[in-house]
């Protein structure tokens, strides 16, 4: 039974790990920006958030460090993406390899280096001695916590405010809205900053709360895991905390699937969440459905008014 | 109804040196439906895209309710009340109907409440006795029901001069009977309402008041039931004896293609093209005119491959190729200029000679076993540059650095050069200036000379009666039965061409008046 | 009067010698701004580049080990060509170079015993045909379907990886000596011959007659016609009577053709066996390759080399201390500024006037 309780522990803590960036890309696709850059922008975040640490042995201040990168990030992609009207995909690839790139570079000096300060887990008094919900979903770190409040909050912003509804219209027909007077490159630049922030938040929880060194590459692909949960998603919040769910259940159960089905190895089972996002985008996408009714319209087309 | 709550006057617009609106008066009443009556070109869409604040006027003014205004942009017209359902809705497919009505209201709360903003939208779309879904999503709903939702959109922010484009484009003939009816109570509960129509038909029955269009000109204005339709024909196309160009004499001879019953759909699955029958021969130009939207396209696509038949069949020198694909119909001796030069027709970020085998790549002239024949495509090139008088800035330059007439001129080259058989040609000299219109048609007509059978789609009335042996009419997807230009006015074609007698017209008014 | 605005507007033309600096010059923007970092870390930018493009191009071992490393970025930079030439983002060769390695190294080491003579050559048809099949699901979703194959194709990578991964660690493993992933080495009758002494395997000159056959083929062909024509403008494409699902699919399998022959070679010609490595990102620089070659072939195989030169120039100032991410950082630097740089070849800064349009007819 503890070993239930702490697989499930532990896929929360996944989970949340890639929600950071998948949330925030959720809001960057949803204005019609895809950024596949993720990987290196949490890269950034990570290593960033430990040199913070190092540095200034406070966690919140290694946090704004983590911050402030991916603000940087986000606004050097949405120059991209935005007002330059860079190829989305090119354009985001060259952020994964430069993200790539230079947090290997700047993060040398401290691998293995122990930074001894991480989110510890803080149990909250009541809820966290309840049965067998108890430690799995209160006996976590303040970033898993604040994950609790995002996630409802983003559901909040999309489909009940004002704003959520201009952000929905925004990535179906950016025109419309620029007719209407908005100014869809500030709403759009906004959004991307938002994203990457999110990203590098993200990347931030992998070193400082999910485990507490540096190496190089240590997101292992979480990136590339959120751009496909934003698809698998459909662009829901609510829907993409069950598919990190999955995921990253996924990835804790190959470490402990000899012991419960001995002879299928755990990259078999590693594989289906990626198999399933493929047959999801094909069911949802394709073009024999009657209408494509999930991919925000504009998303890969810059919006340009001259060319309208 | 004594004073208009709307005046323009002498509204003048120009683009680039053509004159859209020269000196148009319009005025509008409260609790009138008002009929915007003419071809295209007339200067219709031109002039209510000044009243919405898209275009500003060049000369002319603007007075609503007496006090004269200056429409500076879109978003100040809709703060005066002025709203505009265009012919392409501007909904957003993957949200509610209430959230596309909310989403430029400029009062949409910060929070959403979907119960009560639904609510709200329901007592609003019901105080005007329109049916509507609010929690529906766009994609779900026929385009009658969308158009619905325009028009809510319009209420919900208080509009009190509503315009609508050609509104029955795009809805089924029940649809329109219901769209009408909307309109009515619109005007009865005291807003101004304008409808832009080509079809006699619609305006004769549903406006109170009509003003004509013709060339950029408001021509007459007068209350329903001043005029008769072929009064109002008259006024829509003019009286001028067409000027018919000194045809070639050529020799008419076999027949060439044969339409039988052909019908099509349109891009949404909607019949856009309806039993049509046509017969052409060789060494005859078959002229096809009506106002853009009732079908062109779709009869075009049909003859050449480009789109599925749903009915009938299509024969080429007696060969039925209405299962044959576009190259093997090339390769027959078909061959087709687009109404799209740029977007269809032509590359334009590729240069002339990549242009000159867009279709050809595979005759032997210009490739052996996969291989281009780079010289002989160039050859090829300059040869027509010769002929043609072609300006360009280079053959190796990309062609959207030539100007219109010259790659239509290229375009036509192309086609032309494999001596075929049946040439289909639509809208040829759109956007030309006089020069090259004149080389265009002037190339049309050694076509025909030379015995090609020409099928030549055209809005311009002058250029239908200048060029074609025999003119056919195209509206909403019906063909009427093929005239002799030598024995025919512009009146006649003109009544087809607004629906008077032709096809499901007739069984249209019965409808209405029922 | 009327109120001038900066706005940019496209180009008519464009001077060969700006062609040509353009690139040179936001390179040198991208190697100053890497700079930064470099003296962030504590090293001298300009002694560091020295050493790195001395060792890399300045002697012919030097240069030798640089195109061994450029080669597998050369095959993939070429299979990422042919899509992304057609507008397809085919990102998965990663993926496809891996089930290449896999299936070519599986065939030598479990299958039927060939003659020396002919196993290179069955490697690597092996190799191409399992890298056209993977790409085979992109390439179908993408012609009938319209299935946006970016995801798809980047998708499939994991699978692969992940597969490569089970095997190199379970039923593949070497069990004799070191308890390492990898596998027993390919015999060495698969081991392809170097040219001269120079350790420079004839992989490289497969990778030149591949750009030399790419190059002719979209140059001088109807086929390569008909892609450019698709690329430019699919309804021009239609018009013409090209069958672009076909087109569709031939492209895309030719690239994961590519991109898994890349895997036979090379595990023949460098690594003589299969370890989760084999592909080591080389299917997503190849990506920033062949956008930087602008998807010219002969091009790919320069940059391949240069790429390839800052791999092992990196290696080397390592043993100084620069870490050996500089590469990749550099990389990303390139390509992010030479981005920048299009927009003034594509664009030039005009005024004017406050209500015109800049387009010509309205």
């Amino acid at each position: 039974m503890t070993i239930f309780i702490a697989i499930l522990a532990s896929t929360i803590i996944v989970a949340t790990s890639i929600l950071y960036a998948t949330v925030g890309e959720i809001f960057a696709q949803l204005a019609g920006i895809m950024n596949l850059g993720l990987e290196g922008i949490m890269l950034m975040g990570a290593v960033t958030g430990y040199l913070g640490v190092m540095q200034t042995h406070s966690l919140g201040l290694a946090l704004l460090y983590a911050i402030f990168t991916g603000v940087l990030m986000g606004v050097a992609y949405a120059f991209l993406t935005v007002t330059l009207q860079t190829d989305q995909v090119v354009s985001g690839l060259a952020m994964m390899t430069f993200g790539t790139g230079l947090s290997g570079f700047i993060g040398k000096p401290v691998v293995s280096v122990a930074a001894n300060m991480a989110f510890g887990d803080i149990a909250i008094p009541g809820l966290s001695s309840i049965p067998v919900i108890g430690p799995i979903l209160f006996d976590q770190n303040i970033l898993v916590y604040i994950m609790y409040f995002i996630i409802p909050l983003s559901l909040y912003y999309i489909y009940r405010t004002r704003y959520g509804l201009l952000l929905r219209a925004l990535g179906e027909n950016p025109a419309a809205l620029d007719a209407a007077g908005y100014n869809v490159y500030a709403m759009r630049y906004g959004y991307v900053i938002f994203g990457c922030t999110m990203t590098a938040i993200g990347g931030a929880f992998i070193s400082l709360a999910y485990t507490n060194f540096w190496n190089e590459g240590m997101t292992g692909g979480k990136g590339w895991i959120a751009v496909a949960l934003v698809i698998f998603a459909s662009w829901n919040p609510l829907t993409a905390v069950w598919g990190a769910l999955l995921f990253g259940g996924v990835s804790i159960l190959g470490n402990y699937i000899q012991m419960i089905v001995p002879g299928v190895p755990s990259q078999i089972i590693g594989m289906l969440p990626y198999v399933l996002t493929i047959l999801v985008l094909i069911l949802s996408t394709g073009s024999f459905r009657k209408k494509h009714i999930d991919v925000p319209a504009s998303i890969c087309i810059p919006y340009d008014r001259e060319n309208r | 109804m004594s004073e208009p709550i709307l005046e323009m006057k002498s509204i003048t617009k120009s683009f680039a040196g053509v004159v859209a609106n020269h000196d148009v008066n319009l005025s509008l009443y409260a609790g009138e439906i008002h009929a915007l009556l003419g071809e295209n070109g007339a200067g219709k869409t031109t002039l209510m895209n000044v009243l919405t604040g898209t275009y500003k006027a060049d000369y002319g003014q603007v007075f609503f309710k007496g006090k004269e205004v200056s429409i500076s942009n879109p978003k100040h017209a809709v703060e005066l009340g002025i709203g505009m359902v265009h012919q392409h809705f501007r909904l957003i497919p993957t949200l509610t109907v209430t959230e596309n009505i909310l989403l430029n209201s400029g009062t949409c709360p910060l929070i959403l409440n979907t119960k009560a903003m639904d609510e709200e939208i329901s007592k609003c779309s019901q105080k005007f006795g329109l049916q509507l879904e609010p929690a529906a999503k766009i994609w779900q709903l026929s385009l009658g029901e969308q158009q619905r939702v325009e028009i809510v959109k319009l209420l919900y922010r208080g509009a009190e001069i509503l315009i609508l484009d050609e509104p029955s484009a795009v809805l089924t003939p029940q649809e329109s009977v219901e769209m009408f009816k909307t309109l009515r109570k619109m005007a009865d509960s005291g807003k101004a309402v304008v409808f832009i129509s080509h079809k006699m038909n619609e305006v004769m029955a549903h406006a109170d008041r009509i003003t004509v269009l013709r060339a950029g000109e408001s021509v007459a204005t007068m209350m329903a039931g001043e005029m008769n339709q072929d009064e109002l024909t008259n006024l829509m196309v003019g009286h001028e004896l067409p000027k018919l160009e000194k045809k070639a004499t050529g020799k008419v001879g076999d027949i060439v293609l044969k339409c039988e019953d052909i019908s099509a759909n349109n891009d949404r699955g909607l019949p856009a093209l309806k039993k049509a029958n046509l017969t052409i021969r060789s060494g005859e130009i078959m002229g096809i005119a009506g106002i853009a939207g009732n079908g062109q396209k779709m009869l075009a696509e049909v003859i050449t491959g480009l789109r599925k038949l749903t009915n009938g069949s299509v024969y080429y020198k007696g060969t039925d190729i209405s299962g044959k694909s576009v190259m093997q119909r090339n390769r027959m001796g078909i061959s087709f200029v687009p109404e799209d030069r740029l977007g269809m027709g032509l590359v334009p970020n590729m240069n002339m000679m990549s242009n000159v085998i867009l279709k050809k790549y595979g005759n032997s002239k210009f490739s052996k076993k996969g291989i281009l024949n780079k010289s002989a495509i160039q050859t090829e090139t300059e040869e027509y540059v010769k002929k043609y008088d072609i300006k360009n800035a280079g053959i190796q330059r990309e062609i959207r650095l030539m100007s219109g007439g010259n790659q239509q001129k290229l375009l036509i080259a192309r086609e032309i050069s494999g001596l075929p058989d049946l040439i289909v040609v639509v809208y040829p000299v759109r956007g030309l200036d006089i020069g090259a219109t004149e080389a265009i048609h002037e190339i049309v007509l050694q076509q025909k000379e030379r015995g090609a059978a020409v099928l030549m789609i055209s809005e311009d009335l002058e250029e239908i009666f200048a060029l074609s042996d025999r003119i056919g009419v195209l509206y909403d997807g019906y063909l009427s039965d093929p005239l002799i230009t030598e024995d025919t006015t512009k009146l006649d074609v003109g009544r087809l061409m607004a629906g008077i007698g032709i096809g499901a017209a007739k069984e249209d008014e019965k409808e209405v008046t029922a | 009067m009327d109120k001038k605005r900066l706005v940019m507007v496209r180009r008519d033309k464009l001077p060969m010698y700006l062609r040509i600096l353009n690139p040179i010059i936001f390179l040198i923007v991208a190697l100053a701004f890497s700079g930064i970092f470099i003296i962030m870390q504590g090293f001298n930018p300009v002694t560091v580049y020295i050493k790195m493009f001395g060792e890399a191009f300045g002697s012919a071992s030097g240069l030798s080990a640089s195109i061994v490393m450029g080669i597998p970025l050369m095959m993939c930079g070429l299979g990422v060509s042919i899509a992304f030439k057609m507008n397809l983002n085919n990102i998965g060769a990663e993926g496809q170079f891996a089930m290449g390695a896999m299936a070519s190294t599986g065939f030598i080491l479990f299958g039927p015993k060939l003659p020396g003579a002919l196993q290179i050559p069955m490697m690597i048809i092996i190799a191409t045909a399992t890298g056209a099949a993977w790409a085979l699901i992109a390439a179908i979703a993408k012609a009938y379907w319209n299935v946006n194959e970016t995801i798809i194709t980047l998708m499939m990578n994991y699978v692969a990886l992940l597969l490569l991964n089970y095997l190199c660690y379970g039923p593949w493993k070497d069990g004799s000596g070191l308890n390492l992933p990898y596998t027993k080495k390919i015999p060495a009758t698969a081991y392809m011959s170097n040219l001269g002494g120079t350790g420079i395997s004839i992989g490289f000159i497969i990778a030149i007659v591949a750009a030399v056959i790419m190059y002719w083929f979209f140059n001088y062909t109807t086929a390569g016609f008909q892609i450019s024509v698709i690329k430019n403008s699919m309804n021009a494409a239609r018009y013409a009577g090209i069958n672009v699902k076909k087109n569709i699919m031939t492209v895309l399998l030719l690239s994961g053709a590519l991109s898994g022959m890349t895997g036979a070679i090379q595990v023949c010609g460098s690594i003589h066996r299969l370890q989760p490595t084999i592909s080591n990102n080389a299917g997503f620089t190849a990506i920033v390759i062949a956008y930087l070659s602008k998807f010219n072939p002969l091009v790919v195989i320069l940059v391949s080399i240069f790429f390839g030169g800052l791999a092992k120039g990196s290696f080397t100032v390592q043993t100084q201390g620069v870490p050996a991410q500089i590469a990749t950082m550099i990389q990303g630097s390139i390509l992010i500024f030479i981005l920048v740089g299009e927009i003034f070849i594509k664009y030039r800064f005009a005024r004017v006037g406050q209500h015109e349009s800049i387009n010509k007819a309205e």
